[in-house]
């Protein structure tokens, strides 16, 4: 039906639903419209994955025409192994994030939905894009929505929040943009395909690779520039913080996988070791942080940090590798630790998020100190609260274990010391994360807010059980993602192992 | 016969030939209706301005039709065939018509137009809605013509003074209002000092090359060691300082935020769009195509003027609680940016800088054309604070405002991060990755402060009273003011989604010009 043009329905149909329902206004019933126009774009979106040839990393879906002429820019959408899995990852949590604000927002429900709509088709272009420009753009506008959802709907401190949130991802794609602009003088072409190509001597490598590294850093994000996070999280909505969680920090490691490694091997090689202390610095250190919050989102929120540290862990472990063995083998199951690591984050973060979400539609706090003895009251909730924690920890049999077990078998390919580093997790994860659930969901019923507590209700057992699945799924059968993600990783470690360096 | 002896043998070397009027129509169709605009508007009464006001866009549209007609068509696809460049002149080569001088003026006719239109409501509930004007902005406008196809430093002064005096007087226009008066008072004395030093600039280099003519000091300057020569560098500097004064970049910039505050929001507003373009036009004729053998030179002193005013403008912008000096300052860090795609010093620079500077007056046009819009008489409107919870009084004109601010902010998808982009992108092949960067990280430090718009109007509660401590009424606005400022918040994105094509008219204008 959409022959040849599957993504870029995937990109317009929920801006331009987004902005029908934006003006049509609170009076046209904006959620089951937005609830169709997210359905449909999901429905859609899984045609990426039956019609997806897993053989070989050659691009897929691909639509180009020109743009920019005067650049050189082109309207260039396409998917491998990679951002395919991503893009159905982001069209089925937004039909979550619709059916979470169902009832909880009252003010301005056309401009909510409408704000996550938009929100959906721009994250579908940045994933989707193969022109560097075009991916800057859709990288940035992202903002905007995420910028007005926790600004208008937002806790007490949003303002403060949200403008951290902008100038903080700002400041970081800025360089980014001057390092692409630069290649596109050494090489004339804004096609990442052709700056996967293009040959440059070692400083101006470094000095890009220090510049995606801020830009996806900060978004990922890593320690010392995730600072932003918590104040974002904790302030934002609901469906703010699920798709800040589930799917925006992942363009920081998609936006490794597809920029820096490919396009600064040489340069990702040398400062593999930053990165990789960088990433252990999140495991552990922002573990033992999270362990000490009293408020249950800034707990999750720091635990989202911990857990792309994985991600940036297995992606960078690669090069150690090949400098301890001299050869690639065995580093393919980091990237793919790595990026199911980031799908898996995806599903439970924004599950964790929506649990809390629940919790405090009730009783209007945050705070692990106000509860208690929940199961007593919401033994259903308890239940994939308990499950999605478990997760969260890791246990073997969720979609948590894979990934981080992927990546620590990794490292110690690499160094024992780096793998025993990131092993804590398993002890400082399940530390916060079981505390956390101690603490609120079980004992005694701690007060009569609690005590008035009701079970969630269709619509949010819904919502739980849809994540459930595919995080049991995912963990007990995580083959067919491998499968899909495989070839691309192979020809992204071939990349990033090949030298670029001017005369060679 | 005596008479005709000295006639013929002296005054009178060559045959007198009469000069091509066709290049320029437009101007002399401007001047002959401005004068008759001025003339009838003598015989009006104040409850008749209307037709004053409809014969001032009359003017300027069928001005603007005539600049894009045509009819000299024929002669620049046959001076592009002759010479490569699709320029013609006219008046013993003082005046030049190329197509770099068409689309600048269309842009300065149709900005000025747009003004007309966000101008009238505030001048008519101010008992200022007099012809003068809309006279006085049409000899302005004339003025920005003439320096756009100047091809003589003599000329462009001339238009520069039409320009400027036509300025002064609109700054003063609200002669009892003290604040304006300051205002002209400063912007009189500091522009007359700037034009000083602009024509002391040009007869230094006029005495070293022995030319006005602009292609004739470029011819000079080829065959010359220019960069050796203190006389040419000392008349550099000199038409350096003048150009900065009239574009507004650091250290030149004091008389803009005063100007920008004390003046007529309806005469800011003028004075912060087309006079940038005309201004542009200046820089490039007399730094690019007379003083283009000493790109060294005034490389390296405009590369330290865009920075200082990327640097001070966005920086201090912050400190503003005032929205037109928050913009004043905010026009001084673009006048940098706009520098940048000219210190490129290459084709596809000087287009970026030309795309800049002509999407920036669209924005800018609207984002005060919103300021006019929330004021009423007594009431200005131009405090930050004025903005508070205006989505929920005014959802589309706040989102009109968004949309001007997100574009200031340079993000995409609105028109503004395509022109930083491009002329970024001219400084980075220039080898100016330095400027480049502090570039980038200027417009982050920018964006905190358009951001706090933005976040006044979507996230604050709308007060009850206004900064003046009376109630607030809702804005009002004509169906041509609604609908000029909704095309002009939807160019901003379509602009924005779409740059190709103006962007291409910007290269191929700059291509067959120079």
């Amino acid at each position: 039906m959409f022959e040849g043009y599957l993504l870029s329905v995937l990109v317009w149909l929920p801006i331009i639903g987004g902005l029908i329902i934006l003006f049509a206004g609170d009076k046209v019933a904006p959620r089951p419209l937005a609830l169709a126009v997210s359905g449909i774009t999901f429905l859609i979106s899984i045609l990426l994955w039956t019609g997806f040839n897993s053989s070989g990393y050659q691009m897929q879906f691909v639509e180009s025409m020109p743009w920019i002429e005067t650049f050189n820019i082109n309207y260039h959408l396409a998917v491998d192994g990679i951002s395919m899995p991503l893009i159905l990852l982001n069209t089925f949590i937004t039909v979550l994030i619709v059916l979470a604000g169902w009832e909880v927002i009252k003010k301005k429900p056309a401009q909510y939905m409408a704000a996550f709509l938009i929100m959906e088709g721009i994250i579908n272009g940045v994933f989707a894009a193969q022109d560097a420009i075009l991916f800057y753009v859709f990288f940035e506008a992202m903002l905007i929505p995420m910028f007005i959802v926790i600004g208008i709907w937002g806790g007490d401190n949003r303002i403060y929040a949200t403008i951290k949130f902008f100038l903080y991802t700002f400041f970081g794609s800025v360089f980014m943009l001057v390092s692409l602009l630069y290649m596109y003088s050494q090489s004339g072409s804004f096609a990442i395909a052709d700056l996967h190509d293009v040959k440059l001597g070692m400083t101006p490598q470094i000095l890009i690779f220090l510049s995606f590294l801020i830009a996806f850093g900060v978004k990922v994000p890593m320690w010392p520039v995730h600072t932003w996070l918590p104040d974002a999280h904790v302030q934002a909505p609901t469906g703010g913080s699920v798709i800040l969680a589930a799917v925006m920090l992942k363009i920081g490691g998609y936006g490794f996988l597809r920029f820096s490694l490919p396009m600064v091997p040489d340069a990702s090689s040398e400062l593999a070791w930053l990165v990789i202390f960088m990433s252990l610095t999140a495991v552990v250190y922002i573990g033992f942080i999270a362990l000490v919050q009293s408020d249950m989102k800034k707990l999750v929120a720091y635990s989202s940090i911990a857990h792309m540290g994985f991600v940036t862990l297995g992606i960078f472990v690669l090069f150690p590798i090949v400098a301890n063995t001299g050869s690639t083998e065995g580093s393919l199951m980091g990237l793919q630790g790595g990026m199911m690591q980031m799908i898996s984050h995806g599903f439970i973060s924004g599950a964790m998020f929506l649990c809390i979400g629940v919790l405090y539609d009730r009783m209007h706090t945050r705070e692990i100190s106000a509860y208690g003895g929940v199961s007593n009251k919401m033994p259903w909730f308890a239940g994939f609260f308990v499950l999605f924690a478990m997760a969260n920890t890791g246990l073997p049999g969720t979609s948590g274990f894979v990934g981080e077990f992927m990546v620590i078998l990794t490292s110690f390919k690499a160094n024992f010391w780096i793998a025993f580093l990131a092993s804590t997790t398993l002890i400082v994860g399940a530390a916060y994360t079981l505390w956390l659930v101690k603490r609120v969901i079980f004992g005694a019923v701690a007060n009569d807010n609690v005590a008035a507590l009701t079970d969630i209700n269709r619509r949010e057992t819904f919502i739980l059980a849809t994540l459930a699945f595919f995080v049991i799924l995912v963990g007990l059968w995580p083959q067919p993602l491998i499968h899909v993600m495989n070839d691309s990783l192979v020809h992204v470690i071939e990349q990033a192992t090949t030298s670029k360096l001017v005369g060679q | 016969m005596l008479i005709s002896t000295i006639i013929g043998a002296s005054l009178i070397p060559m045959q007198f030939a009469v000069p091509n009027f066709a290049p320029a129509t437009p101007e002399i169709f401007l001047l002959v209706a401005t004068g008759l605009v001025l003339l009838i508007d003598l015989f009006l009464k104040d409850s008749q301005r209307f037709i004053t006001y409809a014969l001032s866009q009359a003017t300027l549209l069928i001005t603007a039709g005539l600049v894009i007609a045509g009819f000299n068509d024929i002669y620049m696809a046959e001076a592009m065939q002759v010479t490569g460049k699709a320029s013609i002149t006219t008046f013993s080569e003082m005046f030049v018509l190329d197509p770099m001088a068409q689309v600048l003026k269309v842009a300065v006719l149709l900005i000025t137009a747009g003004v007309f239109v966000y101008s009238r409501p505030y001048l008519f509930s101010r008992q200022m809605y007099k012809g003068e004007y809309f006279t006085l902005g049409l000899f302005a406008v004339l003025g920005m013509m003439i320096m756009i196809s100047a091809k003589t430093m003599l000329l462009i002064y001339l238009g520069l003074e039409l320009l400027s005096l036509a300025m002064y007087a609109m700054v003063a226009f609200r002669r009892d209002d003290g604040k304006a008066s300051e205002a002209a008072m400063k912007y009189f004395v500091l522009g007359a000092i700037a034009s000083g030093m602009l024509l002391y600039g040009m007869s230094i280099i006029y005495g070293v090359s022995g030319s006005l003519h602009i292609d004739h000091i470029s011819a000079y300057m080829r065959t010359h060691e220019v960069m050796q020569n203190i006389g040419l560098l000392l008349g550099l500097s000199f038409v350096i300082v003048g150009l900065g004064f009239k574009l507004g970049v650091v250290p030149f910039q004091m008389w803009i935020p005063d100007v920008y505050d004390g003046s007529p929001t309806a005469v800011t507003l003028f004075l912060g769009t087309a006079p940038k373009i005309a201004a542009f036009a200046m820089i490039m004729r007399l730094l690019v195509e007379g003083l283009g053998e000493m790109v060294q030179g005034w490389q390296q002193i405009l590369s330290i003027l865009a920075a200082l005013s990327f640097i001070i403008g966005n920086v201090v912008a912050i400190a503003q609680t005032n929205i037109k000096r928050m913009l004043a300052y905010s026009t001084i860090s673009h006048m940098g940016f706009v520098l940048l795609g000219i210190i490129a010093g290459s084709e596809m620079g000087y287009a970026a800088s030309m795309f800049y500077i002509i999407t920036y007056a669209i924005i800018a046009m609207g984002a005060f054309g919103i300021i006019i819009l929330l004021s009423r008489n007594g009431y200005e409107a131009d405090q930050l604070n004025d903005l508070k919870g205006l989505s929920t009084r005014h959802p589309w004109y706040a989102f009109m405002m968004m949309l001007f601010m997100f574009s200031m902010a340079g993000v995409p998808p609105t028109v503004g991060f395509y022109a930083k982009l491009s002329v970024i992108q001219a400084v980075v092949s220039a080898d100016m990755v330095w400027l480049a960067v502090i570039a980038v990280v200027m417009s982050v430090v920018g964006a905190y402060y358009y951001l706090r718009a933005i976040k006044l109007m979507y996230f604050d509660q709308p007060d009850e009273i206004d900064s003046n401590g009376d109630a607030l009424v809702p804005a009002t606005a004509g169906l041509d003011f609604r609908v000029l400022i909704s095309v002009n918040g939807l160019s901003v994105i379509a602009l924005g989604l779409l740059p190709g094509a103006l962007m291409s008219l910007c290269v191929m204008a700059i291509q067959t010009s120079l």
